[in-house]
């Protein structure tokens, strides 16, 4: 179906080429799942499926690439529409027409079918994807997850072979990705679509992935495989991959499910054992840092909070979590001020924030938004800094400092615009940090980031908490959530439904558990290293059942 | 004919064809267009308003009525005050004088101030009555047409440039939400968010984000196969669109010559004619050569001709009603005398109002305004 024969992807100022002499052969009804850190070529191979590289970015590539026999080459993305659906990142930056029915229709419009292949086709998609309610609505009205199921669907409607997303649940709460994955798995199985995507959140799409292509970047040759092998050797690997690699099980569980069959032995070790506390790091001392007393805010007819009430203290880490539009973002944003309250009152450190401005709000409270880019507007790393030193105050250099030893790697000259998405995140917290505010609030920081980002970012965190500052994340990431806080507050519907420390929120729920929770509940352990904490790898190792009884 | 009459069951809930409703509208502005008799315009007004009221959907372009029967009123205002100010005055019966400013003689003509009488006052009452009735008619069509609808019938010589009307209407509220999202972003990093600088600072991301979101939008409609044509139509289809827009140019100067009075019908006619040709020739020709077809064009059935001739005939009464009692039609404003009621002209508005019980009603929607978009709207308030 899709054939790469020695293709080469060299960008037009770039010396190096991006992708050099690919060979690839994916066959009808393969999910192939495209991996590898941020930068390293990921995008560019999808896009050469479609002939967006280089007919859209420009730049050469050399060797060719047939689509069930069409060459690239010949064929710009426009001659390609009836053969490949291509979903971007951000769904909603590639919405043509005003709602859910006329989008699915577009694709098929500019194809030219016939009405009524239109019309039956677009009633397919629209039950197939779960549509129906909204084909009427706005498309700038649904909520993401809703959004990314109308552009799978505005791509389906053509009927295409072959279907390429980029990252399509990062921005997905977990049930919102779930139903995402789900309706892919079935156009897989039912329709034979071939089925090429980028995902960062591997723990929650390994499982369905037929092939596992890992992009290493600086142009390295391609490593392909099926899941199970790639998985032994892969240097990052989701929670339930990780536990059995230590666990020594054979053959390597990728899902819960499959883990959860050969854990029976590794459950009783937990047995009186007393399950890892996540303890405030800051000690004893800790002093109250944020306030909302029965927080509402409405926008119109909308209420995004409902009688909220939270109290945050310093040393805390807070996973703010729930459904896309449940109001996670609402409360972050009143509580650094960018929202008024309706009624009730939110205070930091004593003060309301709506009053602060400029340093009395810099040295109190810094918000890291979604797109941390938004913060951004210099032309070098190094002007940034400086404007941050500036906007807080500080000794010059400050800034830069702390840039340094959370990434020491970005250099002065260049232009954030041209920063990875994990650089330009550090960036931004560097610059929120200048004026040492002790509420940190982070909106959805995983969005978009690799496996060693992440890691990274996990470890600023904690030692950030240790220092005494109190941190909100909002985040749908439950691994991360499970690895880094103390305390989890849901939202659901703009009210708080769950606030508690980590373990006792998250191991009872079957959205927001860590897969390792999963398959160890009803034992509260979250993390691979919890585990390994409490009973040693090399205890864990001697309780591997033998391959041969895993299955049974 | 007969499926289209058993399909325009007039019962049965659906969008009425954009087309239909503008020409209803373009009916009655064209009936204001003929008479200065009060009566007639506030009748014309009141049956748009009824319409409107009982046809117009809840969608974020309907609720334009109120801004255009606003910009009529503002019209009535300034076309009576410019008579107060500077025309001279008409007949004789004088309600008040304002302090006059003697001119220059090479203003001969212009005055300022001075008497002001009933007269004038009424001619430039009536005056702006009508204009202001001719662009509430144009508001009552925008509000119950929706413009992409409307977009979407156009020729398909006119697609492209449709399209990018599509996306620029779509674009707007994004960039709404971009400046709030850049001026949050200020906020943040402590800086002024109002102000000319503010704007300064916000104008550089915004303008930035628009860009990069176009170059997505760009490379997403081609993948979608947004361009696709036959090989070698492309320089036919340019031809067709030059050829349309010069027709439609055509018809538009020669109805203008043909409805306003006093201009040669000799060289009006045959201008409209050679225009319509143009245009029809131009869409065939396109609708031959294009490859793209239309996802459930808005039918014209039977509630289409209806409300499109109810306006015809509003405009029809009206025409032969100047014929046959010019002086009912126009109110003689000197001396100043009660307006008539012209029968025929207000049996057109009856049926011009019919719409309001005959067009379909709409599906139901559940059309509102995004849920982000309104809350920056009103964060921005």
């Amino acid at each position: 179906m899709i054939r790469f024969e020695h293709v080469s992807i060299t960008y037009t100022d770039h010396t190096q080429p991006t992708l050099r002499d690919i060979n690839l052969q994916l066959d009808e009804g393969e999910l192939v799942l495209v991996v590898g850190r941020t930068g390293s070529g990921k995008t560019t191979l999808l896009q050469a499926i479609n002939g967006l590289v280089p007919h859209f970015t420009g730049g050469t590539l050399s060797g060719r690439v047939l689509i069930d026999g069409r060459d690239t080459r010949t064929h710009p993305p426009r001659d390609l529409a009836d053969l490949v659906g291509v979903v971007p990142q951000d769904p909603a930056s590639a919405f043509v027409a005003d709602t859910v029915e006329e989008e699915l229709a577009f694709g098929m419009e500019c194809l030219g079918l016939s009405s009524d292949v239109m019309r039956r086709r677009v009633e397919e998609t629209l039950d197939l994807l779960g549509l129906n309610e909204l084909r009427y609505r706005p498309v700038m009205s649904l909520s993401a997850g809703q959004q990314q199921r109308v552009a799978i669907g505005a791509v389906l409607t053509s009927h295409p072979k072959v279907l390429v997303l980029d990252e399509p649940t990062s921005a997905l709460d977990p049930a919102a990705a779930e139903e995402i994955l789900s309706a892919l798995q079935r156009l897989v199985h039912d329709l034979g679509i071939t089925v090429v995507m980028a995902e960062h959140r591997l723990e929650r799409v390994i499982q369905y992935a037929d092939r596992v292509i890992i992009v290493p970047g600086d142009a390295q040759p391609l490593v392909i495989g099926t899941p199970q092998e790639m998985m032994r050797e892969a240097p990052i690997a989701p929670p339930v991959v990780e536990l059995g690699r230590i666990a020594g099980w054979n053959p390597l569980p990728l899902s819960v499910r499959d883990a959860r069959r050969v854990a029976g032995p590794l459950r009783a070790l937990l047995i009186g054992q007393d399950p890892p506390q996540r303890v405030n790091s800051h000690g004893d001392s800790t002093a109250e840092l944020v306030q909302a007393q029965n927080l509402t805010i409405r926008y119109g007819q909308h209420v995004a909070l409902k009688d909220v009430s939270l109290q945050v203290h310093s040393g805390e880490v807070i996973a703010l979590m729930g459904r896309n539009g449940a109001g996670k973002s609402t409360l972050l944003n009143a509580i650094v001020g960018l929202r008024a309250a309706t009624a009730g009152t939110v205070t930091t450190q004593g003060a309301d924030p709506r009053s602060l401005k400029g340093t009395d709000l810099l040295a109190r409270v810094g918000l890291v938004p979604q797109t941390p880019g938004d913060l951004l507007e210099a032309t070098s790393v190094a002007a940034e800094c400086r404007a941050a030193d500036r906007d807080a105050k500080v000794d010059p250099g400050t800034t830069r400092e702390l840039l340094t030893s959370l990434a020491s790697e970005i250099g002065d000259d260049t232009h954030p615009r041209d920063l990875s998405e994990g650089q330009r995140l550090l960036l931004a917290l560097a610059i929120v940090l200048a004026a040492q505010p002790p509420v940190l609030l982070l909106d959805e920081p995983t969005r978009g980031l690799d496996y060693p980002t992440k890691i990274r970012l996990v470890d600023v965190l904690r030692n950030l908490a240790q220092a005494g500052h109190a941190i909100i994340l909002a985040t749908h990431d439950v691994e991360l959530a499970a690895g880094v806080a103390t305390r989890v507050v849901v939202l659901a519907d703009g009210e708080v439904v769950a606030d508690g420390e980590t373990a006792a929120v998250v191991v009872a729920s079957p959205m927001f558990a860590p897969q390792i929770a999963k398959i160890l509940a009803p034992y509260p352990w979250l993390t691979v290293s919890d585990v390994v904490n409490s009973i040693g790898p090399v205890i864990l190792r001697s309780h591997a059942p033998t391959s041969g009884e895993a299955f049974t | 004919m007969k499926a289209a009459l058993a399909c325009g069951n007039l019962a049965h809930a659906r969008w009425l064809h954009p087309g239909a409703w503008w020409v209803w509208a373009l009916g009655l502005a064209a009936a204001a267009s003929r008479t200065l008799n009060p009566i007639l315009l506030v009748l014309i007004i009141a049956v748009a308003a009824v319409v409107v009221a009982a046809r117009k959907p809840d969608a974020p372009w309907a609720r334009s009525f109120v801004f255009f029967i606003k910009l009529g009123i503002a019209i009535i205002v300034i076309r009576v005050g410019i008579q107060i100010l500077f025309a001279a005055a008409l007949g004789t019966t004088t309600l008040f004088t304002l302090p006059s400013l003697a001119l220059p003689s090479w203003m001969a003509g212009v005055r300022l101030g001075g008497a002001v009488t009933l007269e004038s006052i009424l001619i430039a009452f009536y005056d702006g009555l009508r204009l202001a009735t001719i662009i509430i008619c144009i508001g009552a069509a925008n509000s119950l047409a929706s413009p992409s609808r409307l977009l979407k019938s156009i020729p398909a010589a006119l697609y492209e440039v449709g399209v990018s009307v599509v996306v620029a209407l779509t674009f707007t509220p994004q960039l709404v939400a971009d400046v709030t999202r850049v001026q949050s972003a200020r906020h943040l990093r402590g800086r002024v968010t109002k102000g000319p600088r503010a704007i300064a600072g916000a104008a550089m991301p915004v303008l930035e984000g628009a860009l990069e979101r176009s170059v997505t939008l760009a490379a997403a409609m081609d993948s979608r196969g947004y361009g696709r044509r036959n090989a070698n139509s492309a320089a036919q289809q340019r031809l067709a669109a030059v050829l349309l827009i010069g027709g439609l140019m055509c018809a538009c100067f020669g109805t203008y010559g043909l409805v306003a009075a006093g201009s040669p019908w000799l060289l009006s006619t045959p201008m409209l004619a050679v225009g319509l040709l143009a245009s029809l020739i131009a869409i065939t020709w396109s609708a031959k050569s294009a490859i793209r077809s239309r996802y459930r064009p808005d039918p014209w059935w039977l509630p289409e001709w209806l409300i499109s001739l109810s306006g015809v005939f509003a405009a029809g009464t009206f025409l032969i009603a100047t014929w046959l009692v010019p002086l009912q039609m126009t109110t003689p404003s000197d001396p100043p005398t009660w307006p008539a009621l012209p029968i025929l002209a207000v049996l057109g508005l009856a049926i011009a109002l019919t719409p309001a019980f005959i067009a379909p009603p709409l599906p139901r929607v559940f059309i509102a305004l995004p849920r982000a978009v309104s809350a920056e709207i009103e964060v921005a308030a």
